[in-house]
């Protein structure tokens, strides 16, 4: 255990940064002004976005005040907090009443605390009793969730604690850019040879070549193809562990004879990966002793992105590494609570401590700290793209309440999203800037930020932290949590507390037993400085207290026997592939000082100084040929939309891709062109490849 | 093993064989392997059982009626029926030939030996591993794709090995005259003797490859032989039913012999668009007539497989494209850069920006851009140099030297801190690491610029007193 922790010092209070999953250590003091706080993930840095993050507290453009739409052709004027939400409780009620419970859906955010995603979870099933609730981290962290849960048995980004890469020997990065997106992970992998794994030079591959490791640049969407490859030179040039697959997996053979099909220059044909630098990364993670694979977005963000991280999962497993001492499998978590957003019920298809919503056990465990009978509590719902999909259609939700995502934004196919959202006869958003959703809204509910408010975020290795308030929120501001409660009670709901501490002491109970078992963690165990990763239960009367798990799989995989699962996967085709129409293969991704939707990066000068709008990266032949040349601005074309950006001519980009930022919104969001095409099993719409043509402006 | 395609591309579509019931008879007395990997298993990277395709029971469960060592004899296409060895007789609604193709043996002296052998199947395989122990002088004869590889296996294995070809050049049906010199030095370095022009009059048992031309005469001393002088497609039973064939057998755009009820794939096909002995057309062609014969898409049409050729053997990075008699057609645009002492050769055909034909040796990034451009047809980069090296060449090298830097270079990278900025808060009074990080914030996010940040410090430490006023950043350095 740790010595007490300071909570409090002159630079304030002890919190953590309010973006990425890394949850950087921060001091915020009471005007606001932010400091790098020395904390394991960030040893005390912070990025651009970090430093900057106190802007947003004191920003002119904060809500502050309930907006309400009389009618949805009248503008958004401000109203009272009772009358915004009596009016949103009796608009749901009436629905509710007249066309049944599923009438009213819920959608949710991976940047919401713990304590939120629970009761906000709780209120869809209870209050509501609607089956239709998800959230944004759909978009995010499902295809690897569903690989690892698959697999191992249980989901948990890094299954070890990010201090564990700085001894790291080979890295491999299978669509992570964090030398833009998370910066200070990449101080912990400063001693490593790094493959990086993505079709575009990024200042990650950079860095990677700089020392010593390797780019390996994919068709966009053919990740999965280079992963069958390599597994199948790790057999034929003798990497196998042979005693490790045999003692701790099932199923390689099955796996095996998939990959026995894509011999390396096989796979180079499909994927544009030379086969012999498959073999080089091959013999790198087989000759060494501490090596890693390591997913993001980049491997997950497709029509089967569950099974393009069960590649790599495979490729681990053959080498031998998830739950080995200095060695492992993890997948990069992106928003800021996207681990435990993800484990208590703001999925459509689980229950809190990551129970699955269709267990009997599950539903009767969580029905009896509700107080209901298991039988009222509602079934799986659709997923976010189906749920967003079927808004104002026949038989679909007729009402949204939206906290903590800007949908308009970051939702596939733009376009239809805006149709779906107009479609609605009630849009509520509660947040803390006039996003584009917001200002979609018929009812806008301006509610507090991070560090305005009290509550716990577990980050991207599974450990538990405190989120900590270091000044009031402005006046006129509610917290998400007094904004549940708050519609709970004009629903006439009881149990729906709006402290974080009673919130999470529920969310504990709830938890106990499951797969991410938190009960035995308190706020008192969080302050007194304890480092506590899930599962961490309670003990028995008498028995000492849990210390946590820091490390998963070190003797154990979670399934029932113990093993992990080689799956056998094969490479399907993009969801759309290129055409004479659209010849051209779009994939979409971040930049360093923005962060999601923008919605709050947008908003910081000093961010928006260095990336004012969009860009399209594209090789300097090919913005030639269609007419255009770097700095003018484009038309970027998909078959559902058209985004416009400025030109950004990229030689080390493949000819056949172009990129762009999906942080900005109107005509320049890039989710305007995004496929909408999910994967079978985790429902994560296909971000990473659609087919465009670049045309000049008019 | 296209046939095992075949079967798994029906089932793929019709499970529970509803439409569709399979009955399939394989003369080897083995369920079906990788035939590809057949050169992987003679280097030794895998073992036999490793390039099985499919696992005990697999036929039943997929509700396919496999017989194994049933060799076909005859068709009877007037009762649509098929002849076995065994006196069988096996109906068809239709009739799917796989037969594939057989080493072809030339026409020499010796070849009925236990020292010989061909390089086709598995069987051939094993024999080969059994005679090639270390220091075993084996005598590889044909320098195609096939006999480039067995004789890399073979000299992976510790066997002496000489490479016996007729013609002047190494892959003359892939290869220009360039390529194929350097991929004989390539081989040379990996020690394989390779012997090109060389004509083999006979195989004599405990002595070697008699080999000789207009009155030279020569003995390759060898303990083994193995023969990969080409293939021919078993068009046997085709012909003998009285289908068309040429070389191989005859079919159109939906596999169609010309018995529409009989359909060829694979190695035993021959389709306009398509060179033989490669493995990709065979499953192209399979998954183009199960979508036919299932009913799952009865307008699928096979309109022929891009000819790419990758050559499995270690140390040796060979891809080519297309056919090498394109260098020669007018209009074509060539491209060539040898270095034969590096092991490195390129050349590329175009056609107006299209990429028609090529082979690379030694440089595998440009080998994976050309098989790319060839196969997507997509416009080759105005950077010939570039798409002959395999990247984008690069621009000014980036300088870490302070002096020379930019004031607008990024130096820190996660918080956006210019050369300027940091030479206007050195200016300010931030005279050291410490004191430039916590006035510009460089060096606190991943943290990597570090080194940069104390090589800018001390070079204005040594070139520019500081000066204790603020300085617009602007105008710095």
């Amino acid at each position: 255990m740790s010595p007490a922790a300071v909570l409090a010092t002159s630079k304030g209070v002890a919190t953590h940064c309010p973006y990425c999953a890394l949850q950087c250590g921060q001091w915020v003091d009471g005007k606001g002004s932010v400091d790098g706080r020395e904390f394991p993930t960030n040893r005390g840095g912070l990025c651009q976005k970090g430093w900057t993050a106190g802007r947003l507290l004191t920003h002119p453009e904060r809500l502050t005040s309930p907006l309400l739409r009389p009618s949805r052709s009248a503008d958004l004027a401000p109203v009272g907090w009772d009358a915004a939400l009596a009016h949103v409780s009796r608009q749901l009620a009436a629905l509710r009443a007249e066309h049944g419970p599923d009438s009213v859906a819920v959608f949710g955010a991976g940047g919401l605390t713990n304590e939120k995603s629970y009761l906000l979870g709780k209120f869809a099933r209870v209050a509501l009793g609607t089956s239709q609730i998800d959230y944004n981290g759909r978009f995010c962290m499902s295809s690897a969730a569903a690989a690892g849960n698959r697999a191992f048995g249980v989901d948990r980004g890094l299954p070890f604690p990010v201090t564990d890469l700085d001894d790291a020997e080979v890295v491999v990065l299978a669509g992570a850019n964090i030398a833009e997106t998370m910066p200070p992970l990449m101080g912990h992998l400063g001693g490593a040879r790094l493959v990086v794994v993505d079709p575009r030079r990024t200042p990650t591959v950079e860095r990677a070549i700089a020392g010593g490791g390797m780019h390996l640049q994919p068709v966009p969407g053919t990740d999965l193809v280079l992963a069958l490859g390599m597994l199948h030179a790790a057999v034929t040039d003798g990497w196998l562990d042979a005693d490790y697959l045999a003692d701790r997996t099932t199923g390689f053979d099955d796996a095996w004879r998939v990959a026995a099909q894509w011999w390396p220059e096989r796979a180079e044909r499909v994927c544009g990966v030379p086969a012999s630098d498959m073999r080089t990364v091959v013999g790198w993670l087989g000759a060494a002793s501490r090596r890693y694979v390591l997913t993001a977005r980049g491997a997950e963000q497709h029509a089967h992105g569950v099974d393009t991280v069960t590649a790599w999962i495979n490729l681990a497993l053959a080498l031998g590494l998830p739950g080995r001492p200095g060695s492992g499998f993890g997948t990069i978590t992106g928003q800021g609570n996207g681990q435990g957003g993800r484990e208590h019920g703001q999925k459509s298809d689980q229950l809190p401590g990551y129970r699955s919503i269709t267990d009997p056990a599950a539903r009767e465990h969580v029905a009896g700290v509700w107080g209901v009978a298991p039988d009222a509590l509602p079934g799986p719902g659709r997923s976010a793209t189906e749920l967003l999909a079927a808004l104002g259609r026949p038989g679909g939700p007729k009402a949204l309440l939206v906290f903590g995502s800007n949908v308009l934004v970051s939702a596939p196919d733009g376009n239809s999203v805006a149709d779906r959202l107009a479609a609605l006869d009630l849009l509520v958003v509660a947040d803390v800037f006039p996003s584009e959703t917001a200002m979609a809204a018929d009812v806008v509910l301006p509610v507090a930020q991070w560090a305005e408010e009290e509550g716990t975020m577990t980050n991207l290795e599974g450990r538990v932290l405190r989120r900590r308030r270091a000044l009031r929120p402005p006046a006129g501001v509610r917290t998400d949590l007094e904004v549940i409660a708050g519609l709970a009670a004009e629903l006439g709901a009881a149990g729906f507390p709006a402290d974080p501490r009673a919130v999470f002491d529920e969310l504990r109970a709830a938890s106990a037993g499951g797969p991410a078992d938190y009960s035995g963690i308190s706020y008192d165990r969080l302050d007194a400085g304890e480092a506590l990763h899930w599962p961490c239960p309670a003990p028995l009367p008498g028995a000492p207290v849990h210390p946590g798990t820091p490390r998963l799989f070190t003797e154990r995989f979670a399934h029932a026997d113990g093993r992990a699962r080689v799956v056998a996967v094969e490479h399907t085709e993009a969801a759309e592939l290129p055409d004479d129409e659209h010849p051209l293969r779009a994939t979409t991704g971040r930049v360093l000082v923005h962060y999601q939707s923008g919605a709050q990066t947008r908003r910081v000068a000093e961010l928006a100084g260095i990336a004012p709008e969009s860009f399209v990266e594209v090789h300097p032949d090919t913005a030639t040929r269609a007419g255009l040349a770097d700095g003018e601005w484009a038309r970027v074309v998909s078959r559902r939309g058209t985004a416009t950006a400025r030109v950004r001519c990229v030689p080390s980009l493949r000819p056949d891709t172009v990129f762009l930022p999906f942080h900005f919104g109107g005509e320049q969001a890039a989710n305007l062109l995004t496929n909408p095409a999910l994967d079978p099993i985790s429902r994560m719409p296909e971000f990473k490849v659609c087919a465009v043509r670049l045309e000049p402006m008019a | 093993m296209v046939g095992a395609r075949f079967v798994e591309e029906v089932r793929r579509r019709d499970p529970h064989g509803a439409r569709v019931r399979l009955t399939v008879l394989g003369a080897e007395p083995r369920p079906a392997y990788n035939r590809v990997l057949l050169s992987t298993v003679l280097a030794g990277g895998l073992s036999a059982r490793a390039v099985e395709l499919h696992p005990a029971g697999w036929a039943a469960r997929q509700r396919v009626d496999l017989r194994l060592g049933v060799t076909a004899t005859a068709i009877n296409r007037s009762r649509r029926a098929v002849h076995t060895g065994s006196d069988g007789i096996e109906p068809y609604d239709e009739l799917v030939l796989a037969t594939g193709s057989r080493a072809w043996l030339p026409p020499m002296d010796g070849l009925d030996d236990a020292s010989v052998a061909t390089f086709r199947d598995i069987a051939d395989c094993e024999r080969i591993i059994g005679l090639a122990h270390p220091g075993a002088r084996f005598v590889v004869l044909g320098g195609g794709l096939l006999g480039c590889e067995a004789a890399r296996g073979l000299a992976g294995r510790g066997v002496r090995v000489t490479l016996v070809h007729p013609k002047q050049h190494l892959m003359e049906r892939q290869l220009d005259a360039g390529a194929g010199e350097v991929l004989a030095a390539t081989l040379r370095r990996l020690g394989v003797d390779v012997r090109l022009g060389v004509e083999a009059q006979a195989w004599e048992p405990g002595y070697g490859l008699r080999c000789g031309d207009s009155g030279v005469d020569e003995l390759v001393a060898a303990d083994a032989l193995v023969v990969a002088a080409g293939v021919r497609a078993e068009t046997d039973l085709a012909a003998a039913a009285g289908i068309a064939v040429d070389r191989g057998v005859l079919v159109d755009d939906r596999l169609a012999t010309s018995d529409a009820r009989v359909h060829a794939i694979g190695d035993c096909a021959q389709h306009a668009g398509t060179a033989a002995g490669l493995v990709q057309p065979g499953w192209e062609q399979a998954a183009v007539l199960a979508d036919l014969l299932t009913g799952a898409d009865p307008v699928a049409r096979y309109g022929g497989t891009p000819s790419v050729t990758r050559l499995k053997a270690r140390g040796v990075d060979l891809a080519t494209v297309g056919d090498p008699a394109a260098l020669d057609r007018p209009g074509a645009e060539v491209l060539r850069f040898a270095d034969p002492v590096g092991g490195r050769y390129a050349t590329l055909a175009l056609q107006g920006d299209r990429v028609v034909s090529g082979a690379m040796i030694g440089l595998p990034d440009a080998a994976a851009s050309m098989i790319q451009f060839y196969d997507t047809g997509s416009p080759a980069p105005a950077d010939r140099l570039g798409l002959l090296l395999g990247r984008a060449l690069p621009g000014a090298p980036e300088t870490a030297d302070p002096t020379r830097l930019p004031a607008s270079a990024v130096v820190c990278r996660c918080n956006t801190v210019t050369k300027g900025a940091l030479v206007a808060a050195w200016r300010g009074g931030a005279t050291d690491v410490a004191a430039l990080s916590r006035a510009t914030r460089a060096g606190t996010g991943c943290g990597s610029c570090g080194d940069a940040v104390q090589g800018i410090c001390t070079w204005l430490a040594e070139s520019d007193p500081p000066v204790l006023s603020p300085v617009r950043q602007e105008g710095a350095a």
